[in-house]
């Protein structure tokens, strides 16, 4: 937890203690846990002077800034029109067979965390999904094992 | 490219290969701020982000503001479903967007901008900043004392709203402003704001470069000039189009459908839906809101074909306004829930035909009570799939 303390006094001297800082911060936090813990928000909250409950309050007004634990990567499935119409549910399945878990869920080794999301604007190339912040298109249920694996690798040498 | 003998005009402007920015900047830099703002006027150039609004009278408005602060604005939290034109505007020509800026900024009296870019293309960032630093290059040459920031969103369509953009960057939930005041007299942090679409900035790089009589020989009356369009859905060419306001639906469906059109979404989920009976009779532009018949929009053009589900297609919206509804006021929050709540009742037959008819009404109050665009528009494409595809909703 002192890490935690740690890295957010760091943010805030960064960034400074004005409100139009709070975003940005939040989205370091969001970016280095994957979400935003309790004690993170009151962390922030004591750094930057602002009221802990106008920290949870805009925090959890936006859907990339996670307030439950997330997994180190999170999976953004697009489920607006175009995407839908395209395949984005043979994406999903393929996601939910492949990772042995539900939307919405965890993998219990905290690496990968489905979720669906808000038009990403890649209808001319659906459908479309985010991995943390990159972007995969034109998916097929073949390219999403791949995808996955190179990920699962990844952490696999870390 | 397909091979159809009537093909609507492709314009090459806005991604044309341009690198003289500083010489463009320099040459308008030594006209005064007058003339520059007339010739935004007389460009007759309106916002692109679907609004449309005169961007040559929002650059004046608040170029009379006294307030010494100000800033200018360029907003990339491209959100509209169907929408992706932005992105591309900024991967591949973002020079001509900050050029746009610097000029804005010269007339207003602006020191700092910012680019407020969504979440969702984060990716950007690095590749914007490379742009920033030959930027801010640039501005020292000129000897022009602006500094322009990217500030990112965190996933909230409602962002895209100027009023609640502003609410984002300072800190807060993204909840829209009422309004007035508009932007150009109290924007973010309460100061005269520049709020303008990343194409409009661009398109504004143009008119400096070739002037506003060029500029006009494209379009049609009140709806001048060429827009960038995001084609998607069931067409075999999907991607980004330039082309010249004032094109009728059927033209576009002829260039872009699949051959078996059963209707086009133009403007996004907050636009309208045309079915193929309207395709002739509907033209892209600003003129005549609520006629119907000129459609303005963003650059969406979704295309559903014959194997489309019009109640899967409002169901999909509903569904996206239901969880984009930033939830402050009322009309919004539960008439989007009552609207998705409602449609899928009918389906199931839980409710009978005629209550679609008490969800059209419960539309025209959301487009009179709901704070900002977002709960007024939701009556858009809700009155325009039920209407005309009525059976579809019920069996």
């Amino acid at each position: 937890m002192n890490n935690q303390a740690e890295f957010v006094k760091d943010l805030v001297t960064e960034h400074g203690t004005n409100r139009e800082s709070l975003l940005p911060i939040l989205q370091a936090v969001v970016e280095k846990d994957r979400f935003l813990s309790e004690n993170a928000i009151l962390k922030i909250a004591e750094e930057t002077n602002i009221p802990a409950a106008d920290v949870y309050g805009t925090a959890s007004f936006y859907s990339f800034l996670d307030i439950v634990p997330r997994g180190k990567y999170v999976i953004r499935v697009c489920k607006t029109i175009t995407c839908a119409m395209k395949g984005k549910n043979q994406i999903l399945l393929a996601l939910e067979d492949f990772l042995k878990i539900k939307l919405g869920d965890t993998t219990p080794d905290k690496l990968f965390t489905i979720l669906e999301t808000n038009c990403l604007g890649w209808c001319h190339k659906a459908p479309a999904m985010l991995v943390n912040d990159d972007v995969y298109t034109e998916l097929t249920p073949n390219m999403v094992v791949d995808i996955l694996s190179a990920y699962k690798a990844e952490a696999d040498k870390e | 490219m397909t091979t159809k003998t009537k093909q609507l005009n492709r314009i090459d402007l806005i991604f044309k290969n341009e690198n003289d920015c500083k010489e463009i900047l320099q040459k308008s830099f030594d006209r005064s701020h007058e003339e520059i703002i007339n010739e935004m006027v007389n460009s007759g150039l309106k916002g692109r982000g679907g609004a449309g609004f005169p961007t040559g009278l929002k650059w004046k408005l608040t170029a009379e503001e006294t307030e010494k602060k100000k800033y200018v604005i360029c907003n990339a939290d491209e959100g509209e479903p169907g929408t992706f034109k932005d992105r591309e505007i900024l991967t591949r020509v973002p020079h001509k967007v900050l050029a746009g800026m610097a000029m804005c900024a010269k007339i207003i009296g602006a020191k700092e901008g910012y680019i407020y870019l969504r979440g969702e293309y984060k990716f950007l960032v690095p590749q914007l900043r490379d742009e920033l630093k030959k930027f801010h290059k640039i501005m020292d040459e000129l000897n022009l004392d602006f500094v322009v920031d990217i500030f990112l969103g965190s996933g909230a369509y409602i962002c895209g709203e100027e009023s609640a953009l502003f609410e984002s960057m300072e800190g807060k939930r993204g909840e829209p402003r009422n309004k007035p005041p508009y932007p150009t007299q109290c924007g973010y942090l309460n100061k005269p704001t520049v709020i303008n679409n990343v194409e409009t900035l661009a398109h504004s790089y143009t008119i400096m470069k070739y002037g506003a009589k060029k500029f006009r020989e494209l379009g049609v009356k009140d709806s001048w000039g060429s827009k960038v369009f995001s084609v998607s859905g069931d067409t075999p060419i999907p991607g980004i189009y330039e082309l010249e306001l004032g094109m009728s639906v059927q033209d576009f469906v002829d260039d872009f459908g699949d051959g078996d059109t059963k209707a086009v979404q133009v403007g996004g989920a907050s636009g309208f839906l045309v079915p193929r009976k309207r395709f002739a009779k509907s033209h892209i532009g600003y003129q005549g809101k609520l006629t119907g018949v000129s459609l303005p929009t963003g650059g969406s053009m979704m295309i559903f074909n014959s194997s489309r589900s019009m109640y899967n297609v409002l169901n999909n919206y509903l569904d996206f306004f239901e969880e984009e509804s930033c939830g402050q006021c009322t009309p919004c929050r539960v008439g989007c829930q009552q609207l998705l709540k409602g449609i899928k009742a009918v389906k199931r037959g839980e409710k009978p035909a005629a209550y679609l008819d008490k969800l059209l009404k419960l539309t025209d109050t959301m487009r009179l009570t709901a704070k900002c665009g977002l709960g007024q528009s939701v009556a858009n494409s809700f009155s325009s799939i039920v209407e005309n595809f009525r059976e579809e909703m019920i069996y």
